[in-house]
């Protein structure tokens, strides 16, 4: 059995038990991606010799009985977002060509310090802005399930490496569903955690106010594990909370009775793709079997979401990025006269159109005359959309809903038409502007082609652990996350490494 | 038609902590170029903010010291603009919730003219607020060079109403206020290492209108002298320009010390949009009264006060109490002294003339003087009470700067005592009217300066130990009996 | 067919604009762009066939934003931060001196340990 299909939480005991040895686990996931990542492009690099060292490395101090972490040998591929010390980090973008991180992100710090071996640099969505990883600067990812189509984004490379079994688990991020849309495009679960829960010291920042960092994995335990691993207050970020981290997997009881779920009406609605409707309906129908008390709520200003996000995200993007100008880092426009003439051309041929085309939006947002209009008056809406949600978690310990509209669509089906391609994120947005967690489990497949439906679990401020609860409780009375896509029936079994 | 000057001061004050105030680069001076920088103050991607408390506390005991409102609730906000000393292109600043809001200061003319000394004027503040200061740009033939040392050092704006009429004013208040953050410990204001910069703001009107006339801007002054220049040519260049009939525009401009004229700058596209927006990375701050009096057991005395202090209970005069309190280690060692004499006008003196001209000479600081203040005090006892002659106090003063030692002991040590015994000065003054028949002479047939002679005499014959004033009484004892 | 602006749900709402209403005119609600004005702000050079298309779409996503006016924001404090946390501080204590050799590495120009730009003239 080859190892990079077992599940963290399969890989640690027989780790512990010296069953088998970070290095055998170390070069399955080596191998599959090398049979598959040039078909899925998931990876933009990885570095096979340092991630065999790394694991040998495990192996060695686990000889010498030295206490070692609770993710002791397991690789997690990173998302090109977050800086790891001398490697690359283009965040999917031209304008970072030639930077070399000179300092860990805390969340791959504590990675570290778990034992876990983070690795790689994962395909994205330039500087983390859209749905479909097409607007990589290096190519797009493909689906697992089918390789004509978008994996999501902008984690896409995250998840689909998941989802083929590249590694076991991996780090993305979410600003408006970055993690939720495209795990439930890959058939995997990926968890937005409420904003401060993880550092974001080291994250590339997209929208500050937004962006978090959270894990994809196979099934809901390994997401428990990882998020665990990553959580807690980081004194080099002002926004991270000091709130204790539970051991996440403590919550996994398997047990959702008397829980009240809460259904959004405005989520439910027809113009929405009539097989992820009934999925979804069927998962809370099980949900409902296994005792849980399924409650209609409200959440009346779900309408002006995107609005707000496409307000709000850019003006902090268009401040956020102005930092890449070819002074101190990334490339520079050849013979400038001058630094105007610098900052124009280095930034005008390092971004892509749609990152383009949200500096500008969010340049006009808080301009000299219209701020008041929009960037305010959107904090405002903000504050009523987060409104919402406190006074449903009143009435309901946790929200269903749907994680996207659709399945995965063609890649260039929606290129050409921004407003379109929002679309894809009106089931996630409203979650990071009102700050609170949420998380995407696989829920069913559409019929031809078979392609993945995400269920999204949301709960309130520092909720993980109930929605994980959840999350959990229906995976175990379902298969869903035990499916694999074609691309990986297509592999011959591995042999086990000695 | 009569024109007056209305001048506002926006003066950028590095603050004194030993780290920067969004990351923990020290913020030492001089050193090696881009050694003191990390991903925070070098905008890298990925890197966050995190505030210096004590960036807050010094700011905040900046508006204690010009007593203003200390803000309850305040924030951070982005102004976004491109600059290569800019490390991410916007600048962490404060725009509508400020820490600090209004404020006086208190500035003497006696600044700009000793014999103004005690004429006073207040100028009203608007506000201060703290942000990030930028990096640094040298410029070469063909390309310029960026140090970002310095981009991160926490800097205090304290912006000034139009309330200065005048150079002298605006120059009266910039001292004043150095005075002050200098006495606070708030900066070191040390204009050689760029600590504090000016912009001025200086318009013209026909005296008795309201409206202010059409602003101009000079930017990054940092000298005091500079400043004075520069708002005497502008104000020229704004009254002749509506005096010939021209318009003035609103515009930035440089002063250009060598040429002795402010410059049009060369306007960039477009006058700035900052955009500014609340800093999403930094939490508001909330001050309790807890902390503010924390930090209010830190307000010092300020200057004037102390000075008008000084002149009430010491009865020294106004220059000396400008000088003594012009460092608050000297006022200290002043007060330490006076306090236990019954002629604190002598403790000024000697410290004025005597110790500070030594201790310049000896370039050490009032902190490391020999001399210490119970010996000074007992200096000016010594003479007081007639047992040294101030002639031979001035050499015992010398030994003392020399040896720390106490007057006392040197005295003694060197036998300077005074001799005021009239046994053995009447035997001076018989040996030396003796021996000088001839001034003896001219001083019985009236002339007094015979006397001077006749003590020059005596105390050369007692090594300068006599008492002179009960030399002389015993001279004209012995030749008027 | 529902007019823009009122349909009974977000994803409705946007299909509804986004075919009876595809290009949004100048003079109606939504004021016309300064894309060239904007670029310069935000220093990023752009071509003209970028700056009519750039131009065309965020038109389109602007009248799209123009719902938020519908809502009633009387009285609501706006969302400055998600987490209702004050003074957090660090103390002034200086970070043990790093080796400064990666920051000039990364730089695309760099001489005698400085950032080296074109000239700039003030």
């Amino acid at each position: 059995m080859s190892l990079n299909k077992l599940t963290i939480h399969e890989l640690l005991p027989r780790l512990a038990k010296k069953e088998i040895a970070a290095a055998d686990l170390a070069r399955d996931v080596a191998a599959q991606i090398e049979a598959v990542d040039g078909r899925l492009h998931a990876f933009l690099e990885w570095d096979r010799e340092e991630l065999l060292a790394a694991a040998r490395g495990v192996d060695e101090q686990r000889a010498r009985g030295e206490a070692l972490g609770p993710l002791a040998g397991i690789p997690i591929g990173i998302k090109d977002v977050l800086n790891v010390k001398g490697h690359s980090c283009r965040c999917g973008s031209k304008i970072l060509q030639g930077y070399v991180a000179p300092y860990d992100a805390t969340v791959i710090a504590k990675l570290r310090a778990a034992g876990a071996i983070p690795f790689g640099r994962l395909n994205m969505d330039e500087f983390a802005m859209g749905s479909s990883t097409e607007n990589s600067a290096f190519g797009v990812t493909r689906n697992p399930w089918d390789l004509e189509r978008i994996p999501g984004g902008s984690s896409g490379g995250s998840a689909a490496a998941v989802a083929a079994g590249e590694a076991p688990a991996t780090l993305g991020s979410d600003t408006g569903g970055s993690i939720r849309q495209p795990a439930s495009l890959c058939g995997v679960v990926g968890l937005k955690p409420t904003y401060g829960r993880v550092s974001r010291f080291g994250l590339v920042a997209f929208a500050s106010s937004l962006d978090q960092i959270g894990p994809f994995a196979k099934d809901v335990t390994d997401a428990a594990l990882v998020l665990g691993a990553i959580s807690g207050r980081d004194p080099n970020d002002s926004t991270s909370v000091p709130e204790p981290v539970p051991d996440y997997t403590k919550a996994l009881t398997g047990d959702v009775k008397g829980m009240k779920l809460g259904l959004p009406k405005e989520y439910f609605i027809s113009g929405m793709d009539k097989e992820v409707e009934t999925s979804v309906r069927a998962a809370v129908d099980k949900l409902a079997s296994l005792g849980a008390e399924i409650v209609e709520i409200s959440l009346p200003h779900s309408d002006y979401g995107l609005a707000v996000y496409y307000i709000i995200a850019t003006a902090e993007a268009s401040a956020n990025l102005a930092r890449f100008d070819g002074v101190r880092y990334g490339s520079r426009a050849k013979d400038a006269k001058d630094p105007l003439d610098m900052y124009g051309r280095t930034r005008g041929a390092g971004f892509g159109p749609e990152v383009t085309r949200r500096i500008i939006l969010g340049t006009y947002v808080l301009s000299s005359g219209y701020y008041d209009a929009y960037y305010l008056r959107a904090q405002k809406v903000r504050t009523l959309i987060r409104r919402d949600f406190m006074e449903a978690f009143k009435k309901c310990d946790a929200i269903v809903t749907p994680t996207t509209p659709s399945a995965a669509f063609k890649i260039g089906e929606k290129a050409e038409d921004p407003l379109t391609m929002y679309l894809s994120d009106i089931f996630t947005v409203n979650v990071n502007l009102a700050g609170i967690c949420g998380v995407s489990v696989p829920c069913g497949f559409t019929n031809l082609p078979e392609l993945p439906i995400g269920l999204q679990i949301l709960g309130k401020p520092f909720g993980e652990e109930t929605i994980l609860r959840v999350a959990h409780a229906y995976e175990q009375v379902t298969d869903w996350h035990k499916r694999r896509p074609v691309i990986l029936e297509e592999q011959p079994e591995l042999p086990m490494s000695e | 038609m009569d024109y007056e000057i209305c001048i506002g001061l926006e003066t950028h004050v590095q603050v004194k902590t030993r780290t920067k105030v969004f990351c923990a680069c020290p913020t030492e001076f001089g050193a090696e170029p881009n050694s003191n920088v990390c991903p925070v103050c070098l905008g890298y991607p990925g890197s966050l903010p995190v505030i210096n408390e004590e960036a807050i506390r010094k700011t905040v005991l900046a508006g204690m010291l010009v007593e203003a409102k200390i803000a309850r609730y305040s924030k951070f906000d982005r102004k976004n603009y491109f600059y290569p000393d800019m490390p991410k292109n916007y600048q962490i600043s404060q725009y509508d919730l400020p820490l600090v809001i209004g404020g006086t200061v208190e500035y003497d003319f006696g600044v700009v003219d000793k014999k103004r000394l005690g004429e006073t004027k207040v100028c009203h503040l608007t506000r201060i607020h703290l942000e990030e200061d930028v990096g640094k740009n040298s410029h070469f033939e063909r390309t310029s060079g960026v140090d970002f040392n310095r981009a991160g050092t926490p800097l205090m704006e304290i912006v000034s109403e139009p309330d200065l009429s005048s150079s002298d004013e605006a120059f009266a208040y910039l001292t004043a206020l150095k005075e002050i953050l200098i006495y606070g410990g708030i900066s070191d204001c040390d204009m050689e290492k760029g600590q504090v910069r000016c912009d001025v703001n200086i318009s013209v009107r026909p005296r008795g209108q309201k409206e202010l006339g059409q602003k101009v801007e000079i930017k990054n002054m940092n000298t005091f002298s500079g400043v004075r220049h520069a708002v005497d040519y502008e104000a020229q260049r704004q009254i002749e320009t509506l005096r010939r009939g021209g318009k003035l525009v609103q515009e930035t401009r440089r002063w250009d010390d060598v040429a002795g004229v402010t410059e049009s700058m060369r306007t960039k596209e477009h006058a700035h949009d900052y955009r500014y927006f609340p800093e999403p990375d930094l939490l508001p701050v909330s001050l309790s009264e807890e902390w503010l009096a924390e930090v209010r057991k830190l307000v010092p005395e300020l200057p004037s006060a102390k000075r008008k202090r000084m002149v009430e209970r010491y009865g020294i005069p106004p220059y000396d109490a400008g000088v003594l309190s012009a460092d608050a280690a000297l006022a200290d060692y002043f007060e330490a002294a006076a306090k236990v004499v019954k002629n604190p006008k002598s403790v000024a003196n000697w410290i004025c003339n005597d110790l500070l001209r030594d201790l310049a000479e000896a370039k050490l600081a009032i902190g490391q003087s020999p001399v210490k203040p119970p010996h000074i005090a007992e200096l000016v006892d010594l003479v007081d009470s007639g047992k040294i002659s101030s002639k031979m106090a001035k050499d015992v003063f010398v030994e003392m700067f020399k040896t720390g030692k106490a007057p006392a002991a040197i005295v003694a040590e060197k036998g300077w005592v005074q001799v005021s015994d009239t046994g053995a000065i009447g035997k001076f003054c018989d040996e030396v009217i003796a021996a000088n028949p001839k001034i003896v002479a001219d001083f019985k047939a009236g002339k007094e300066v015979a006397l001077n002679a006749l003590t020059g005499q005596v105390m050369k014959l007692s090594k300068g130990k006599a008492n002179p004033a009960a030399v002389r009484d015993a001279l004209r004892g012995k030749l008027t009996g | 067919m529902k007019r823009r602006g009122h349909a009974d749900n977000f994803l409705e709402s946007v299909h509804c604009f986004r075919f009876t209403c595809p290009l949004m005119s100048p003079d109606q609600q939504t004021p016309k762009i300064d894309v060239p004005y904007l670029a310069q702000l935000a220093r990023i050079s752009l071509n003209a066939e970028q700056v009519e298309k750039f131009g065309a779409q965020l038109q389109q996503i602007v009248a799209y934003v123009e719902k938020l006016k519908e809502v009633n924001v009387e009285g609501i404090e706006p969302t400055a931060h998600a987490t209702p946390i004050t003074n957090v501080f660090r103390p002034d204590e200086p970070r043990t001196p790093g080796d400064p050799a990666p920051f000039l590495k990364n730089a695309p120009q760099q001489a005698n340990n400085l950032f080296v730009v074109p000239k700039i003239v003030e």
